[in-house]
């Protein structure tokens, strides 16, 4: 317990965690004030004068066609055959009304309901973002700086060690964590009730939203756990980071061309974004375009793969297992110097 | 007495598939009473710090037997850790930190009470830069803050890898007296240490490795003695019968150094065998001393690590002791 409370102050004194935590959140603020300078809220007023713009947009149009016929009637009665005008006037006619509808004239607006699941995958990705570093530093540096080896002088039981670290880690992104999504619940709902709709909220979009937030924390959470076994696996900040970015642009990159060459099915079955938006979005319906080429006329019907969160969770659990396990093995066996 | 640290023949290789097994330790003893300052000196990559990482429980051993105050380690380090503190080559804390910061880390992971981070900020003379970040300091001052978070446990045995390092000559001192004071309130101080004259200051006992294995051990007189003994300085009434002399005592088995003006004679036994021998030859004794070596010129001949003029000797070119068992049992010391 006093082991748990001296990495508790040590994860909170370290200026990455400060630094990292204020730079996620200030990205964070940064996309909600330009979702509310960028919504209006929309009225009866502003829904009358969107229907005036309009109807004011297709006159002008109509009185621009009407110009425009008439110039074409002129050069055609002078026997001009110029290729500025059709060779038949009465070919220019002005465009429908409903071309015209007023919605596009109106500016946009927040629906909650429609609009805030989406918004909740950038929390997710900027605290999973923190998440790892924070967690790949915290026992990176310890290891770098030989700070580890003085703590195995004062407990000498090295999983403990390890394990309680990593407690302290995730007891310190929880509560970030779930302040954050609890901020981000709050002050989207005022931007939809000041600068847009929050109709349609029931009961069941609620625990939904609910839900996919409480995803985004286990995401969170995952990526500091991954990111703390990574870096002590190498004993290395940067081991981790590197291996981060290595698998990213050279696994899934490479892979994701080297498959799209072979003219592999599902590609994105693949790539760990997908399965990061399955996560989130609760299944991810992925469509293998290549069976409509031979039938390039009439309908096309795909063949679809259907991954869902549950898959992800699976993906994770064994990520999990494998890194924290291995990092566990590692810390009892080897030699510390 | 009391031993407050054993090892039997603790054996440790580092294997690297480039460059073959080194053993670094090659069934190597130690011995350390309670109460006493004991100095564990040897030559660059002997094994000094390998021995105290292993009974640190920082590095597993392949062979060998290890007690910490009573407890075998490293199975029943966590009874002991508590009581002992350590430093290990220069440790490292994180730059960012101040020293207070980093004791009290340290404090309220071992549940020390917090009273005791000004105590030891005093001992080592930081107080009053305390609250600097660790990066800004000096090697001695890390050095120091090192001293400080070992000696943060009151422990009952303090272990020191090379304190001394980039301490001033002020800082040394302080150190010696420190651990004088430590050893009498009954601690029990294990130092390695490269400077002997320091060494040969304050410790009580020495033990002295080299390529791993134990080639000397004991109180600090009885090493001195041991391994000076028998070194005997001769002159002669005329200067001119040396060459003579000199012939004679070889012929009878001893080992004889010409000087100038004085023979030296390494071997001897019994002063008497010596000017008997010479007075039968008609040569007369206007002198005949026994020297004493210090420690360094011990350590120097028991490791074989003199510098030679005009070579430069490498690492891990110091005497090897033959192995145990075989090791011929006219022993001195304990
Ligand atoms: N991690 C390691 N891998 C391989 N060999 C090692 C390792 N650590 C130490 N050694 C080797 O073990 C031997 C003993 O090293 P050790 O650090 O114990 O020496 P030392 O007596 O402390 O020397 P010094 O006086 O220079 O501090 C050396 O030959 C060294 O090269
Ligand atoms: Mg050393």
């Amino acid at each position: 317990m006093s082991l748990y409370r001296a990495e508790l102050r040590r994860l909170v004194l370290r200026r990455l965690t400060r630094w990292a935590t204020v730079l996620g959140l200030a990205v964070l603020a940064t996309v909600a004030i330009g979702v509310f300078l960028s919504n209006q809220k929309i009225d009866d007023a502003a829904r009358a004068k969107a229907e005036v713009a309009a109807e004011e947009h297709w006159q002008q149009q109509v009185r621009q066609t009407e110009e425009f016929r008439a110039e074409c009637e002129q050069a055609a009665a002078r026997g001009d055959q110029s290729d500025r005008f059709p060779p038949d006037c009465s070919q220019i006619s002005p465009p429908p009304r409903d071309v015209y509808s007023p919605d596009q004239f109106l500016s946009s607006t927040f629906d909650f309901r429609a609009s805030f699941g989406g918004t909740l995958i950038a929390v997710a990705a900027i605290l999973a973002l923190v998440g790892f570093v924070v967690g790949s530093s915290f026992v990176g540096a310890e290891w770098n700086t030989g700070g580890m080896m003085t703590m195995l002088l004062w407990r000498p039981k090295r999983v403990t060690v390890l394990l309680t670290k990593l407690a302290a880690l995730l007891t310190g992104l929880l509560a970030l964590a779930v302040t954050t999504t609890m901020l981000w619940f709050g002050s989207f709902w005022l931007i939809a009730t000041t600068r847009g709709t929050t109709e349609g909220m029931t009961a069941g979009a609620w625990q939904s939203f609910a839900l996919t937030g409480l995803r985004g924390v286990t995401l969170a959470l995952v990526a500091a756990v991954l990111g703390f076994g990574l870096a002590s696996l190498g004993r290395h900040t940067a081991m981790a980071l590197g291996g981060a970015v290595g698998v990213m642009v050279v696994g899934q990159f490479g892979l994701g061309v080297l498959l799209s060459l072979t003219g592999a099915k599902f590609v994105e079955a693949w790539l760990l974004p997908t399965y990061v938006q399955a996560w989130m979005q609760k299944e991810v319906v992925l469509r293998d375009w290549q069976t409509c080429r031979v039938n390039p006329f009439g309908q096309c019907d795909p063949e679809t793969l259907t991954l869902t969160w549950q898959h992800t969770s699976g993906l994770l659990a064994a990520g999990l297992v494998l890194i924290l396990g291995g990092a566990c093995w590692a810390m009892r066996r080897r030699d510390i110097s | 007495m009391t031993a407050v640290l054993e090892i039997e023949g603790l054996q440790k290789s580092y294997r690297s598939r480039r460059r073959g097994t080194r053993n670094a330790l090659d069934g190597f003893d130690m011995r350390v009473e309670a109460g006493q300052v004991h100095g564990f000196l040897g030559p660059n990559g002997s094994g000094k710090t390998t021995t105290l990482r292993t009974l640190l429980g920082l590095i597993r051993p392949d062979d060998g037997r290890m007690r910490l105050l009573g407890h075998e380690v490293p199975a029943d380090l966590s009874a002991v850790a508590g009581q002992v503190g350590a430093i290990v080559e220069s440790p490292q804390f994180f730059p960012h930190f101040t020293a207070r910061e980093t004791l009290s880390l340290l404090a309220t992971a071992g549940e020390v009470r917090s009273t005791r981070i000004d105590e030891v900020l005093e001992l080592v003379g930081l107080r009053d830069r305390s609250r600097e970040r660790v990066k800004t300091y000096s090697l001695g001052m890390k050095q120091r803050l090192a001293v400080a978070s070992a000696l943060l446990k009151e422990p009952r045995l303090l272990i020191l890898d090379e304190p001394a390092n980039g301490l001033d000559p002020g800082g040394i001192r302080e150190m010696r007296a420190l651990m004088r004071n430590l050893s009498e309130t009954g601690t029990t101080v294990l130092l390695s240490s490269h400077i002997l004259a320091e060494v040969q200051l304050i410790c009580d006992s020495v033990t002295i490795i080299s390529l791993g294995r134990r080639v000397a051990f004991g109180p600090v007189e009885k090493v001195l003695a041991a391994h000076s003994a028998g070194t005997v300085r001769v002159r002669l009434e005329t200067v001119a019968d040396l060459p003579e002399a000199s012939e004679a005592l070889t012929r009878a088995g001893f080992r004889v150094t010409r000087e100038p003006d004085h023979l030296l004679l390494s071997g001897v036994e019994e002063a008497a065998m010596v000017t008997r021998l010479l007075a039968g030859q008609g040569l007369y004794v206007s002198e005949l001393v026994w020297i004493d070596g210090d420690l360094e010129s011990v350590f120097l001949d028991l490791t074989a690590t003199a510098p030679a003029p005009g070579q430069s000797r490498q690492v891990d070119q110091s005497a090897k002791p033959a192995a145990v068992g075989q090791r011929s049992t006219g022993g001195w010391g304990a």
